[in-house]
């Protein structure tokens, strides 16, 4: 018990002190400014403008920006379409694995392309290394990109003063990759490997256990595809239970590493923030909301699991520790952890199945997901979310003083606001329909039981929660799920594919209009009506605005769901 | 059109730069440095490879050390992992505890002692190598009885194959099963020669 909280606070503290140095680094290289990493890798930049046709110098208002950014990942799409489709007749299969079909291939290409990574199949069952390796992983790297090239956009139109440009989205998606992504997640990937994560391409190994039974054990170039599928909060693990295969997270160190690799980039790019719009203090801000909102979920998730399940209590057992799902080499604390740092940003990886949590542990994850991604989120688009709620939040202060709101010294208006409440309601709208449909439309071989409730393997509330929270990591391009959940038919595969779609996309474009529509403005100095967004005093009224919206939205469906399953439990 | 060409050319580099060029270098690395790890940490007796170390093994006869309850098909199916993902009041999970701590009374009737909860439950992987070590006591009596063991003896087997926290705050200190199990048959095997 004690250790749990020991090895929350070390790792708080650990991602604390990486903040600094890495997010001032990331402002360099989004700056287009020489780095410590430019001579070893500046050839391979421009070879890649080379290859890409790109004109680096070209600088690019918001709407041919949004149609880059779009085109790049409808091709991304397509790309991974076809590969899984055509695996079987490609070569590295050694496991013989056959063509994806259609619809579970469909949801994968959107889910890689938009960061989500939710896994309706199983990865050693499913993919060949090839897929494995050519798709996913490089959408790993590419999905991630395109997060930091969004936000570095909008941080561009809140600075900018009476311009039009807010950069070039090729030179953005490219340096992010080739300095900050390939570089950490090359980095991550050797310490893995020395751990005991697998990286070959030789075939399953066939072993005889000490009991005489034949067995195979899945192997595979694994360790270069999990280090960035943390890194770039994607969270497509190689094997269908993700980071609890003792393949994929072996140790400890590996686990420790591995969820402070889903949190680095989102934290640090607040850093990141603050630096490039000359006021780190409004990067702090930011940061400290998410923090905050990060440990209120956390403590409750952690007290929830060590308590655990009064049911056991029949049992005879040591405790009651909800050690169902869980690895014995992580234990309670260290799970629940991760359960909290994967949902708070979008990763979705998993070392522990959630399903199986106790109703209070999965509510938290879950809530996490419903806030909108925005506590810490995915790598660039947790922070363009929280940002978006910054300027609902100067609005709201606005209207209670009657001026108009300002952020960051640009005048919010009319388009402002329309263009955050689309991105605000675009994701809580898509869980709550997806659901609803999902319970309504009847399943094609069932009379009677809707495609919904088809899938849900738990009896009670707890069939709800798996709906509830597989449509709202889809709606949130988070990825993780109570695995139950029988996602895997066509019925879910295209309505997923359609939701992830939704809220990556539809979020995008209107970011990058408050950009453009921001960067055309004047600065207006700062007066004494002007209220400050770096105090306190902001990331309280920051934190509540992003609870308040979350919680109208999602408590009458919680409560259909965790909230009446705890009841049952304890009473 | 000209953002679809574009966007091609771009996605050909990264997947090269990406997909080929990063995994190639790692695997060249890892292999080199790390061959062990990199090809799955087999454990190898005989010139034989009898399972990972990391991979944990079906194990339900008496003198073996019983892991934790897989919930893959068959039972630590490592081509295809897999957990429960049954729900805190779903039935089933109650009667899944029930049937475990049953087998292991069956297994060792005179042991009356409350059954530690992750000997009980399902990991999450299916795959589990480790068990606590509060685990590996409760069976320490069962399993020198069939191996004609002292229970020292075979405590002192349980104790090299544990492992404490990393770097004294990560984790759960743990027992490895397939290498306490492995142990065993080799400590079996040494003094039925003697």
């Amino acid at each position: 018990m004690l250790f749990d909280w020991l090895h929350v606070a070390l790792y708080l503290v650990v991602l604390l002190l990486c903040v600094r140095p890495l997010g001032a680094f990331m402002a360099k290289v989004l700056e287009g400014e020489k780095t410590f990493l430019s001579p070893a890798l500046g050839w391979i930049e421009r070879f890649a403008y080379r290859v890409g046709g790109v004109k680096s110098d070209e600088e690019m208002d918001w709407k041919k920006y949004a149609v880059n950014v779009v085109a790049f990942s409808a091709v991304s799409s397509i790309v991974v379409y076809a590969l899984q489709r055509l695996q079987h007749l490609l070569p590295l299969n050694p496991a013989g694995l056959g063509a994806v079909s259609p619809d579970s291939a469909l949801n994968t290409a959107s889910s890689f392309a938009t960061n989500t990574n939710w896994q309706g199949y199983g990865g050693e069952s499913t993919m060949s290394y090839l897929t494995q390796m050519l798709t996913l992983t490089v959408q790993n790297f590419v999905s991630a990109a395109v997060g930091i090239a969004v936000v570095a956009a909008l941080i561009r139109g809140l600075r900018a003063r009476e311009a039009s440009s807010i950069g070039n989205f090729w030179v953005d998606v490219t340096r992010s990759t080739l300095y900050i992504l390939v570089p950490l997640s090359i980095l991550f990937s050797l310490v893995f490997v020395a751990q005991g994560v697998p990286q070959t391409f030789n075939g399953y190994e066939k072993v005889t256990t000490l009991q005489g039974a034949e067995e195979t054990i899945a192997l595979g170039p694994v360790a270069s595809q999990i280090a960035i599928k943390q890194l770039g909060t994607n969270g497509g693990g190689f094997f269908n239970v993700n980071s609890a295969h003792p393949f994929e997270n072996p140790t400890p160190l590996t686990n420790f590493l591995s969820c402070l690799a889903i949190l680095l980039v989102p934290a640090a790019l607040c850093h990141t923030f603050g630096v490039m719009v000359g006021q780190k203090k409004q990067g702090y801000a930011v940061l400290a909301a998410m923090l905050l909102l990060f440990v209120a979920c956390l403590a409750p998730t952690v007290m929830a699991e060590q308590s655990g399940n009064p049911a056991f209590a029949t049992h005879n057992l040591t405790t009651n520790a909800n050690w169902e799902g869980k690895e014995a080499r992580f234990g309670i604390g260290d799970s629940a952890l991760w359960a909290v740092a994967t949902t708070a940003a979008s990763n979705g990886s998993v070392n522990s199945m959630h399903d199986s949590y106790t109703p209070v542990g999965g509510l938290f994850p879950m809530v996490m997901m419903q806030l909108g991604e925005v506590v810490f989120g995915g790598v660039g688009s947790g922070l363009y979310g929280m940002l978006v709620f910054a300027i609902v939040a100067v609005f709201i202060a606005g209207l209670m003083v009657g001026r108009t709101p300002e952020y960051l010294g640009k005048k919010i208006e009319a388009f402002e606001m329309k263009m955050a409440s689309l991105v605000i309601l675009i994701p809580c709208a898509t869980v709550l329909v997806c659901t609803a449909i999902s319970l309504v439309w009847p399943s094609a071989d069932k009379p009677g039981v809707s495609e919904g409730v088809k899938a849900m393997a738990n009896p009670g509330p707890h069939g709800f929660s798996e709906l509830l929270y597989a449509y709202s990591s889809m709606g949130n391009n988070n990825g993780s799920a109570f695995a139950g959940f029988s996602a895997n038919v066509p019925f879910h595969n295209i309505l997923g594919a359609v939701a992830m779609w939704v809220s990556r996309y539809w979020l995008m474009v209107p970011v990058l209009a408050i950009a453009g529509s921001l960067a055309r403005k004047r600065t207006v100095p700062t007066g004494p009506g002007t209220l400050p967004t770096h105090t306190p005093l902001f990331v309280v009224l920051l934190c509540s605005v992003v609870v308040i919206v979350g919680a109208l939205t999602f408590i009458p469906a919680l409560g259909l769901g965790p909230i009446v399953e705890h009841l049952q439990l304890t009473k | 059109m000209k953002p679809f060409i574009t966007s091609a050319r771009v996605l050909l580099f990264f997947t090269l730069l990406c997909g080929v060029a990063c995994p190639l270098l790692i695997t060249a690395v890892a292999q080199a440095g790390f061959a062990r790890q990199a090809n799955g940490s087999l454990v190898v007796v005989d010139g034989k490879a009898r399972g990972s170390e990391l991979i944990g093994q079906q194990f339900d006869k008496p003198e073996y050390f019983w892991g934790r309850l897989s919930a893959t098909t068959p039972p630590y199916n490592a081509a295809a992992s897999s957990g429960s993902n049954l729900g805190p009041t779903n039935p089933a999970l109650l009667e899944e505890i029930a049937g475990r701590v049953k087998a292991l009374r069956d297994a060792d009737p005179a042991n009356n002692q409350p059954v530690p909860t992750d000997l009980a439950t399902s990991s999450a992987s299916g795959l589990d190598p480790h068990i606590s070590v509060a685990a590996a006591e409760y069976q320490v009596a069962r399993v020198a009885r069939a191996r004609h063991l002292s229970e020292d003896q075979v405590r002192a087997v349980v104790k090299e194959s544990s492992s404490t926290r990393q770097l004294g705050v990560l984790g759960e200190p743990v027992v490895n099963v397939l290498r306490l199990n492995l142990a065993l048959d080799r400590l079996n095997a040494t003094s039925k020669k003697n």
